[in-house]
């Protein structure tokens, strides 16, 4: 099954004269299950084509398709529902919510979904745990470090378990260690749960990882290689 | 409470906790709006209470019975068609907490040097002696000392432009009910101060015995007025008066149809009190809108956050609102507990004397009792929270606006 699918995607941004094209027909097809990376170098697109994946931003043309459903005709009401439910962002800054502990910036989602609080609770505590951060839960963002912080992030993405996972260079902030637990943490959740990840990354390790590796450079994609995840 | 209602609230509250200084004024303002709105609105209904009490007691009572024709020709032709003994026992048999009849025609007095045109009044001076004008412990000379007494009573003014005063002789002239002239000659024994420079140019009080007499009205009058608990209840009072005089051709009037500046007062009030409120929010609105927008600028990024995870505008919307209103209902329970405690605090009245030489000439006491009344409590409170939740509307509406993506990649 096709879980992403986009076809003909152009997205042109105009700053006075220039025009920068941040997707230049780029047309892809992910399976559900999927580990891919994207990977290009600094304004290669990486961040364009997730966030119109998302239905956080649309393109100027083509067709983006989630699990067989076209997107990018829906209302922003539709787009905010299936964002809720389906699709779990890490976001290229970290966008924690201030003036909520890390414990709540995780149950954001859930709350918001409808989730009981004692489930709420538990099951963020959980993944908590998972990225190494026990103990933390009752920290605010500005009592936390960078990579800590990132850690919130991606555990408020992947808690509610959503079918699609977008990450926008999750591990810029980690160390090694760090960063390598966070990895395992994706596939283990690739591997169980059938999580379809998107992952957008400088990040040679990451890459690694990665079943499908997609290259980027100035809005198209020049690369598209299937490898052996490590 | 859903729980995306529930967390929208929770980061409402919290956010007010971000800016505690912004929050700190904000609170003060809006608790200084609510007293202001609710405790000068006590002191000013007190004001208003005071000068209706005081012109009510004075002549009009609360209800009043005249012949039907007594208020185009206020003349003594227009006579109560009841004898006044059978008045006197009819009113008091109903026990109000005060009541009356007298006489009261136009007349025109002179001395030897100068001539005026008056009101005359008979009364009964044991019943009246309770809300009479005249102000008995600054009289000069002796008020009247029963329904046959001889002696007239006269202000303090008509005194000075007739340049006459007490013990001296007056002529008193006006009509009977042929329309013969009708006249006599009275001598001065009291000369009083009424709150009201007015009045102690227009009543002169005589006996009301002496009045019948003299204008030749055996055991008869032209008003009887009854006097209620409150002035502002006086439909009870009106009932029972109009039970009393069924049957009988006469009209019955409330204070408010006979005295129509005094009537006038409490709408009045009303809608002062009304446009005061108003005239307050918009001054807070101003503040309130600000700190909003304020606040919600701050916040664009997370705002952009939670709308790129899924949030609703809607759950946006109401965070902001809930927000606004969080501090209008704190600030209110601040402005209202001061209200109370000032208005507390001066519940016996303050002398408001210096000021009071301006204040007397509308009628109003030198001592001020706030009133703070349920209504104008609530109506301060209504407007307040019904319209700072459409001030905070616009600021709600713009943040719920946002869109994600910008949102999230403003540098802050
Ligand atoms: N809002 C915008 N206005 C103008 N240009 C934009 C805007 N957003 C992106 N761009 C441009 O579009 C191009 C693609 O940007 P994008 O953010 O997708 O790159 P990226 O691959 O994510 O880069 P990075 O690795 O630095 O995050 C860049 O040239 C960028 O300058
Ligand atoms: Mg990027």
């Amino acid at each position: 099954m096709t879980a992403v699918r986009c076809v003909d995607l152009s997205k042109t941004y105009r700053q006075g004269d220039q025009e920068i094209r941040a997707l230049d027909h780029v047309s892809i097809d992910i399976d559900a299950g999927d580990f891919v990376c994207l990977s290009a170098p600094s304004g290669g697109g990486k961040t364009t084509l997730l966030n119109a994946i998302g239905g956080l931003d649309r393109p100027d043309s083509g067709e983006i398709y989630i699990a067989g459903e076209r997107i990018d005709t829906l209302s922003k009401a539709e787009l905010a529902e299936l964002r809720l439910h389906r699709i779990g962002f890490v976001f290229q800054a970290y966008n924690l919510i201030p003036v909520l502990t890390a414990r709540e910036n995780v149950e954001f989602v859930m709350q918001v979904q409808g989730v009981g609080p004692a489930e709420r609770r538990r099951q963020a505590e959980q993944i908590l745990e998972e990225v190494g951060l026990e103990g933390m839960g009752e920290r605010r963002p500005a009592e936390m470090s960078g990579g800590q912080q990132q850690r919130v992030a991606v555990a408020r993405a992947i808690v509610s378990k959503p079918a699609l996972v977008l990450a926008d260079e999750p591990t810029a902030n980690l160390d090694s260690t760090t960063s390598d637990e966070l990895i395992d943490l994706f596939t283990r959740l690739n591997r169980h749960h059938g999580t379809t990840f998107i992952i957008a990354t400088h990040d040679r390790r990451v890459m690694g990882y990665a079943r499908r590796l997609v290259k980027m450079l100035d809005g198209r994609i020049v690369d598209d290689i299937r490898q052996h995840a490590a | 409470m859903s729980g995306v209602l529930r967390i929208s609230s929770a980061l409402a509250w919290r956010n007010l906790w971000r800016n505690r200084r912004r929050t700190a004024i904000m609170l003060a303002a809006i608790s200084v709006g609510a007293w202001a709105m609710i405790f000068l609105t006590a002191l000013t209904q007190g004001m208003v209470n005071e000068m209706i009490r005081d012109g009510l007691s004075v002549l009009p009572g609360h209800v009043q019975v005249h012949h039907p024709d007594y208020r185009d020709d206020p003349s003594i032709a227009n006579l109560i068609p009841v004898a006044d003994g059978e008045l006197e026992d009819r009113f008091d048999a109903a026990g109000f907490q005060d009541w009356s009849t007298r006489i009261r025609v136009p007349a025109v007095i002179s001395s030897e040097r100068e001539t005026r045109g008056v009101t005359l009044l008979g009364i009964d001076p044991a019943r009246e002696r309770n809300f009479t004008f005249v102000d008995l412990e600054t009289l000069d000379g002796r008020f009247l000392d029963g329904t046959e007494d001889r002696g007239i009573v006269i202000g303090r003014k008509l005194a000075d432009t007739l340049e006459t005063r007490t013990g001296k002789r007056v002529v008193v002239m006006s009509q009977d009910p042929d329309n013969e002239l009708a006249d006599r000659g009275f001598r001065v024994i009291g000369v009083y101060r009424a709150n009201l420079p007015s009045y102690e140019e227009q009543f002169v009080l005589i006996g009301k015995r002496t009045a019948q007499q003299f204008l030749n009205v055996d055991d008869r009058v032209t008003e009887a007025i009854a006097i209620g608990d409150d002035f502002r209840e006086v439909e009870p009072v009106l009932q029972e008066v109009r039970a009393l005089m069924h049957g009988d051709p006469v009209t019955v009037n409330a204070w408010w149809d006979l005295d129509t500046y005094l009537g006038a007062m409490l709408p009045m009030m009303d809608g002062f009190v009304l446009v005061w409120v108003i005239v307050i929010f918009l001054a807070l609105s101003f503040g309130l809108v600000n700190t909003l927008v304020m606040s919600v600028f701050e916040r664009v990024r997370e705002i952009g956050v939670m709308l790129a995870l899924g949030m609703r505008p809607s759950a946006i919307r109401w965070q902001i609102v809930v927000e606004s209103m969080l501090l209008l209902v704190f600030g209110l329970v601040i402005g209202n507990t001061l209200s109370f405690a000032s208005t507390y605090a001066i519940r016996d009245g303050i002398d408001v004397s210096i000021v009071a030489e301006g204040m007397e000439m509308m009628g109003a006491s030198a001592r001020l009792v706030p009133d703070l009344t349920v209504d104008n409590v609530v109506l301060a409170n209504v407007v307040v929270l019904v319209l700072g939740f459409f001030a905070s509307l616009s600021p709600a509406w713009r943040a719920s606006r946002y869109d994600p993506i910008e949102a999230i990649t403003t540098v802050q």
